[in-house]
């Protein structure tokens, strides 16, 4: 990485020659090196999956929290660093609430992603602050059907059919695309992003699954996805993966 | 001010080149600002006194005195293994029966109901509040949801709240619920005045309807005998007080959760003698 000690890494506020901006794409790195979320947007719902890696044995079960809902119509989940996801979504759901106390309905899929990609750029615009060390995944269900955007530390927001940050990312996009997600049911998808997260996981350390949907199963409403269908699903993706192992 | 060119039509208004631009102006004195004043030389714009109260003089500013549109009496009675709450679905606008399917019954979550008297914008808001409320409980997300005793209690510091800025919310409120094993029941003024009963009623029905209760009510009725209990109420009401109607609404909280039941009507009879005749023994009506 040219320009690296040259000066041009220390503020979000000056561009290197050749056009970048540093502590951006830092911000992204750090997103980059933690847990995998996985977000699918099925035919009747979206599915949001975290790879949460368990740093102690003590640690107690469901500790962490990377989905969160942020409306009863809207929720995310966060990849990179979680203190900042958790402003991520402070804001989103503020957004959330002064939009319908302002114009009487939900918010819209589009506007909730744009005025949280607004709100990560901020931080991408003063040499006071630094950028969000995390990325949204942002699952909607409105009057237009069930989306899925993705909002990254540069502030960029996208909609997406499937997509995924963090470790993993590449294998879990390679797999996604192999999915027929316009056939896919939300049960079906929980599933899917099960196996991803079993492929993608490196086996040393174990990790704990958390998955939240909303679709038509979840009353259209953000929620986790019950426990004993989580189980279930880490149970198949786990035969799965050693099934294939075998073979190899 | 400069001198424009003048249009001395009188087919153009006041409002064009007006009057006052009619009139030469004067260069040796140079006209003074005169705040306020239109330039057109109309008359000056006379500002009504009371939009100005809030800048100190004439007078206070007023808030809601009278309610537009209104609903009547909520009731409700608890029994042996949950509560019921009823009411009908008019909307009233002065006496008026303007609104015939108004759902004055809400539900606030799993375990609470609320039902409304009278104005039922300020119902509407406050339907908004507990909105506002139970999404952020929702959102949350750590299983904990407001018992019918919370929303209670958070009704009454609101309403008394407005009360005390001389801005109530024009309510009788009734609150139901199931909660500890229990069933919860509550009412709350439009002052914030508030109490729990094994039977409540709001308004008129304080007076048509509560002496049934008190005669009839017992908290271990089953719940066929309290619905013929609230039926039996229903039915004064409706027939005592002009602003009912004949299609109502019941909800009912027991541990199972929360109902609230379609629209139905009740049987009336209106061939007793003193309907027929109100003025029998009345001596000297008319």
């Amino acid at each position: 990485m040219s320009g690296i000690g040259t000066g041009y890494d220390l503020s979000v506020s000056t561009f290197s020659p050749d056009g970048r901006v540093f502590q951006t794409e830092y911000a992204q790195k750090a997103v980059d090196n933690s847990g995998t979320v996985v977000g699918l947007r099925c035919k009747d719902g979206v599915v949001l999956g975290c790879e949460k890696t368990i740093i102690s044995k003590m640690l107690v079960e469901g500790s962490n929290r990377r989905t969160y809902a942020v409306d009863r119509h809207a929720g995310m989940a966060v990849g990179g660093v979680a203190a900042d996801g958790r402003q991520i979504v402070n804001r989103a759901s503020s957004e959330a609430q002064q939009y319908k106390s302002f114009y009487g309905d939900i918010i819209p899929g589009h506007v909730l992603a744009e005025r949280t990609a607004s709100y990560v750029h901020l931080f991408n615009l003063y040499w006071y602050l630094r950028p969000c060390g995390s990325a949204a995944l942002i699952a909607v269900y409105d009057r237009d059907g069930p989306q899925l955007y993705l909002v990254e530390p540069s502030g960029t927001g996208h909609r997406f059919f499937g997509t995924a940050v963090g470790k993993g990312r590449t294998a879990a996009k390679n797999e996604i695309e192999k999915l027929k997600l316009e056939e896919l049911t939300c049960r079906q998808g929980v599933l899917e992003i099960a196996k991803i997260l079993h492929n993608v996981h490196d086996e040393e350390k174990p990790f704990e699954m958390e998955l939240a949907w909303i679709c038509d199963e979840s009353n259209r409403e953000f929620q986790r996805v019950p426990a004993d269908m989580v189980t279930e699903a880490n149970t198949k993706a786990k035969a799965a993966k050693d099934d294939s192992d075998m073979e190899d | 001010m400069l001198a424009r060119p003048t249009s001395h039509s009188s087919a153009l208004g006041p409002g064009c080149a007006g009057p006052s631009l009619a009139n030469p102006v004067s260069f040796d004195a140079p006209p003074k600002h005169q705040a306020q004043q239109p330039t057109s030389g109309a008359a000056p714009f006379m500002v009504e006194p009371s939009a100005l109260a809030h800048q100190g003089g004439g007078e206070p500013t007023k808030r809601t005195q009278v309610p537009y549109v209104t609903g009547t009496s909520v009731l409700g009675v608890t029994y042996k293994d949950g509560v019921l709450i009823a009411s009908d679905t008019l909307g009233s606008y002065g006496s008026t029966k303007r609104y015939k399917s108004v759902a004055r019954l809400k539900k606030v979550n799993a375990s609470t109901i609320i039902g409304a008297g009278g104005e039922l914008s300020d119902f509407q808001y406050i339907m908004t509040l507990l909105d506002e409320l139970t999404t952020d409980d929702y959102c949350m997300d750590d299983g904990v949801v407001l018992s019918p005793r919370e929303i209670y209690n958070y009704m009454t510091r609101v309403m008394y709240n407005r009360r005390n800025k001389m801005d109530p919310l024009w309510n009788s409120l009734v609150i139901c619920g199931f909660q500890d094993g229990k069933p919860f029941l509550g009412t709350v003024g439009m002052i914030g005045t508030h109490y729990t009963d094994e039977h409540v009623a709001t308004g008129f029905g304080n007076m048509l309807a509560r002496p049934l209760f008190r005669e009839r009510h017992h908290p271990d009725m089953s719940e066929a005998e309290a619905t013929k209990l609230l039926h039996d109420a229903l039915r004064v009401c409706y027939y005592r007080d002009k602003n009912s109607i004949n299609k109502f609404q019941m909800a009912k909280a027991t541990a199972e959760g929360v109902t609230i039941s379609e629209p139905f009507s009740l049987e009336t009879n209106w061939e007793y003698k003193h309907f027929r005749d109100p003025t029998l023994n009345a001596v000297g009506a008319w």
